[in-house]
């Protein structure tokens, strides 16, 4: 399925939401690929799982090396193909090392929703071209041209994010940031993130974003949802 | 149910009572009255992890255990753990075997694809590449540990065809164990190789380990091997009151994590994530030696591991707590624990 960010795409996501809030038949649930099964990968194919999303999780080898861990470690999840999973989902996480992106095919991502879980680690990663000037989310969407890029689920610990998720309204909520140039995009997200435990921070832009990254005042960091608008507000002033 | 308890030490560099670091040498002269301590206060384990920093001063953790073993005659002692990915497995199996044979048949191995990445630039490996690195290594080492000549090939050392590696242990290959994490496709690894499994534990719920233990039993039976024993290793402290323990612990804890978090990928800890990690459900085990007792109880019991390695000690931290806090290990949460556990 290829999406797309018209105004008409828009108007129907509104009047979807519109409609959700007065009627309690849910929507059906957009279907997630995770890519990686590693520290992350596994965490949010619980998490959405948990939420109720369908979720197919690859590596970049055969579904059958990972099928005891699917089975164990993430009830519930389609262990596939990279390009199988892909080509059946809505939104595609990326949840593996950096220089492990660097080496994936841009059009296996073509026309995608893709949430940049990833995090930029120098030692590891080597340099990156560009960065510096720009956030790591930024490197992953000129890289996926033809893909929409949202920076999410990046800067919660993969050892807190199953721990720290409560339902909406308990009072103890942690939030979770949200950012891309897309609003469409970034509201289906802030959907996700919703949805798996976190109230979500919309942030309107992947260069607001940079803000979510290490070093960050929020990346690691227990935040409520005033605690946290209000810390992304203040690294915007000192940034400004 | 036999369950054994270790202690493990990163030559975390002491400080005086002022609060002065001591040199690095006196550091290591240090660990080793520790491990022959630890001996003495019955724990059944005593492990160096290898590091390359001012803070953790200990590349060559083999030559201190030696020194322990040459002190000692009842406690067994290994690497917590060797950075295999930027090592040769050869040498590595040598210096072990060694070891072995200075002790009389009490050495260990954990081996680590390098979560502290210092070993990488200073012996010239990319750390892009340490996945493969590691892969072919362990393979190479569960091949050296069978004892026999070795033909092996690949890309990571020159090959070796039928190669005689010495010394040959007396009784078989000793105990090796792969630490983990948390990434699963490492737990299969672990299994597929037919290595044990030691589970680092350094943040957040260990009861999210359980699964993890059941994969590696499922995995070993999977690979038609007999089922091997599975260790947590996580960090804490042990005083004479839960108050004492964090008082010691929490400003030593903020301020290493606090130096290594840009690099490793840590959040900065602050005073609620330190009493939630110390707390029930968390990974540090801080406190009175019945605190830390339970702990390990619920936890071991939980992930149905059968040894426990306590990670003691910080950077910071005099020798006179440390030995406390080996003290109170030893001769209180040890058999506290086979109590609760009995």
């Amino acid at each position: 399925m290829s999406r797309t960010s018209t105004p008409d795409r828009l108007a129907a996501l509104a009047e979807e939401r519109a409609l959700e809030a007065t009627v309690t038949q849910p929507r059906k649930p957009s279907r997630l690929a995770v890519l990686g099964a590693g520290h992350v990968g596994p965490v949010i194919a619980r998490l959405a799982i948990r939420a109720g999303y369908p979720v197919a999780i690859a590596t970049s080898r055969d579904p059958e090396d990972i099928a005891l861990i699917t089975e164990l470690v993430i009830p519930g999840v389609q262990p596939r193909w990279a390009d199988d999973a892909v080509a059946g989902a809505d939104i595609v996480v990326l949840a593996m090392p950096l220089h492990r992106f660097l080496r994936v095919d841009p059009r296996l991502l073509a026309s995608k929703l893709v949430v940049d879980a990833m995090n930029y680690w120098p030692a590891t990663d080597g340099v990156l071209q560009g960065l510096g000037e720009s956030g790591s989310s930024e490197i992953v969407a000129r890289r996926l041209a033809g893909s929409t890029v949202v920076k999410a689920l990046n800067h919660i610990g993969y050892h807190e994010l199953e721990d720290q998720a409560r339902p909406a309204g308990a009072s103890d909520r942690r939030a979770a940031g949200v950012a891309g140039d897309d609003p469409a995009a970034v509201a289906e997200i802030a959907d996700l993130v919703d949805r798996i435990g976190y109230d979500p921070v919309r942030l309107d832009s992947l260069r607001r974003g940079r803000v979510l990254e290490a070093g960050g005042p929020v990346f690691g960091a227990v935040l409520t949802l005033p605690e946290f608008e209000r810390a992304v507000r203040e690294a915007a002033g000192s940034l400004a | 149910m036999t369950y054994t308890f270790g202690l493990d030490t990163f030559g975390d560099r002491n400080s005086d009572a002022e609060g002065q670091s001591l040199s690095h040498a006196q550091t290591i002269r240090n660990v080793v009255e520790e491990g022959v301590f630890a001996e003495q206060a019955g724990v059944d384990f005593f492990g160096i992890g290898e590091h390359h920093t001012g803070y953790f001063p200990m590349p060559a953790g083999d030559v201190v255990l030696a020194a322990i073993a040459a002190r000692t005659d009842r406690i067994r002692l290994g690497s917590a753990v060797t950075v295999l990915s930027s090592d040769d497995p050869v040498r590595v199996f040598q210096r072990y075997s060694t070891l072995n044979a200075i002790s009389g048949g009490r050495a260990e191995v954990i081996l680590g694809r390098g979560s502290s990445i210092e070993s990488f630039p200073l012996f010239g490996y990319d750390l892009a590449d340490y996945e493969e690195l590691f892969d072919e290594k362990a393979t190479l080492f569960a091949e050296l540990l069978k004892g026999g000549p070795v033909t092996w090939e690949g890309k990571t050392r020159a090959p070796l065809l039928n190669q005689d590696v010495v010394p040959h242990t007396e009784s078989g290959p000793f105990p090796a164990w792969i630490g983990v994490g948390g990434n699963p496709q490492s737990v299969i690894r672990a299994a597929r190789l037919g290595f044990s499994l030691a589970l680092a534990i350094i943040g957040g719920p260990p009861a999210r380990f359980a699964a993890y233990s059941e994969l590696f039993q499922r995995a070993l039976d999977k690979f038609g091997r007999p089922p091997r024993p599975v260790l947590v290793h996580s960090p804490g402290h042990v005083a004479a009151s839960d108050e004492h323990a964090k008082a010691e612990f929490w400003p030593r804890w903020r301020d290493v994590i606090t130096l290594v978090a840009p690099e490793r990928g840590f959040a900065i800890p602050t005073r609620e994530s330190f009493e939630r990690e110390a707390g029930p459900h968390g990974a540090l085990y801080v406190g009175s030696p019945d605190t830390v007792a339970r702990k390990i109880a619920t936890n071991l019991r939980d992930l149905a591991a059968t040894r426990f390695d306590l990670k003691y000690g910080l950077p910071g931290m005099t020798h006179d707590q440390l030995m406390t806090n080996i003290e109170l290990y030893g001769h209180q949460v040890i058999p506290r624990v086979r109590e609760l556990l009995s």
